[in-house]
């Protein structure tokens, strides 16, 4: 059973959605006894990464995310709360990973936000993308994007410069795209983390 | 590579498709939900739904429709037509609309703009713009193309951008229903100057008008509705057309 972390940051209808399509159940988490309850932890988030890193704070979860175990993943700006800082709100994060999330403004001459779908180059034998066929397209849609570091990178992508569009480290992963909404590919990868 | 998006629109009545629909292996041509399941299928990139239910009651099942959407289709949807006020849209997005597209209720009230950009984040808000040539200008119509505004094509879609729309959706009046290609002049001259992504729309007839639009005016996403609904362009054909045309397709 995945249970996702219920801290309040964004609408969660499409992720629950998606694991009812594929047939795996899931949960609410709201207290840290909840975490004992499920086996795989989703950390969702749409919005602003600040504002969301805000709300996790006043949840009085974090302590129980940064000592998990089992197999964490963080979805768009729940993956962003997962690096050191973002330039969303100057915000420090959860640090699990030494990355920094950064504005695409200024240092690409593409439009912003980064939406659609764009292909997505597998890394460090990531796996999430396990029966997923290198450079599949997943869907995007954000502003601020992680740094591609070699150490951390389970997949990336390009949008003017390469980023991480997945990362992971231990039992944590975190991919930038939207598996909700990637079709037959973000299903994959949602079944895939279940597997874990 | 970002891929150029492929969008069929859908006229949705009291939670049924209102045009006809000339799909073969559809058991109603009416259900919205098996259509966009069909789309979806298809390779359809994103989907639009324009709500014209004009009925309180009607909007219930509306809410149903989104929902149903939202739980069997794995692509992202937008959804338009009688949003008004924050409270509309926000029904939606907890329902699992990706996007809102709002046309007249922008023009009437622009600040609606900044507010839902506001609360929801400008990825969820596509501003629809109508426009109509008249005497060699641009100008926004309302209510399908029957009613001009005094507003300028141009000016308004500035307007968008900056108060914090996510996308614009822009109909060419004077080309939609005609199917003889997308008002690429206008669309070019528009995106040369955006900043955030913009849908061609009307005029589709035949596969080398999207080509035309994604090279002419690389536009993000180009839209059309009967084209689609009456298989006379099938989407999997479409995208080997553009592929064969060293144009980025998913």
């Amino acid at each position: 059973m995945i249970g996702i972390v219920n801290y309040g940051a964004g609408n969660i209808f499409s992720l629950t959605a998606a694991l009812d399509r594929i047939g795996v159940s899931y949960g609410m988490i709201n207290t840290k006894e909840d975490f004992d309850l499920y086996g795989h932890i989703i950390i969702p988030g749409v919005g602003h990464a600040g504002a969301a890193m805000k709300k996790l704070q006043d949840s009085g979860l974090v302590d129980t995310i940064l000592a998990l175990k089992k197999p964490v993943l963080g979805i768009c700006v729940g993956m962003q709360l997962l690096t050191s800082y973002s330039e969303e709100g100057n915000a420090e994060m959860l640090s699990v990973f030494p990355l920094r999330t950064l504005h695409f403004d200024k240092r690409i001459h593409e439009k912003v936000p980064h939406m659609g779908w764009n292909s997505v180059h597998i890394e460090n034998d990531c796996p999430l993308f396990k029966q997923i066929s290198d450079n599949a397209y997943f869907y995007f849609v954000h502003s601020y994007f992680i740094e591609r570091d070699i150490r951390h990178v389970g997949a990336s992508c390009s949008y003017g410069l390469s980023f991480a569009a997945a990362i992971q480290k231990d039992n944590f992963y975190g991919v930038q795209f939207h598996p909700e909404k990637s079709g037959a590919a973000g299903e994959q990868l949602l079944l895939n983390f279940s597997r874990f | 590579m970002l891929a150029k998006r492929i969008i069929p629109c859908l006229d949705v009545k009291d939670g049924r498709t209102v045009k006809g629909v000339n799909f073969v292996d559809l058991r109603d041509a009416g259900d919205p939900v098996e259509l966009a399941w069909q789309y979806s299928e298809q390779g359809a990139d994103e989907l639009v739904f324009l709500d014209i239910t004009a009925t309180h009651e009607g909007r219930k099942t509306t809410i149903d429709l989104v929902k149903s959407v939202a739980r069997q289709v794995n692509i992202p949807f937008t959804i338009g037509g009688g949003i008004n006020e924050l409270r509309d849209a926000e029904i939606l997005l907890n329902s699992g609309a990706d996007k809102i597209s709002i046309n007249s209720a922008a023009v009437r009230n622009p600040q609606l703009i900044d507010d839902l950009a506001k609360s929801f984040g400008s990825q969820f808000v596509v501003i629809a713009v109508d426009t109509r040539s008249v005497e060699g200008h641009n100008y926004v119509h309302l209510r399908g193309g029957r009613d001009r505004t005094a507003i300028q094509t141009e000016d308004w879609i500035k307007e968008a951008e900056s108060r914090g729309a996510g996308e614009i959706l822009l109909t060419s009046m004077d080309h939609d229903g005609t199917k003889n290609g997308f008002d690429n002049s206008l669309l070019k001259k528009i995106n040369e100057t955006l900043h955030i992504p913009l849908i061609a729309s009307g005029g589709a007839g035949n596969q080398q008008h999207f080509v035309d639009t994604f090279k002419d005016a690389n536009v993000d996403a180009a839209l059309a509705a009967s084209v689609f609904h009456y298989g006379e362009i099938l989407i999997p054909e479409l995208k080997d057309t553009l592929r064969s045309n060293g144009i980025v397709v998913r």
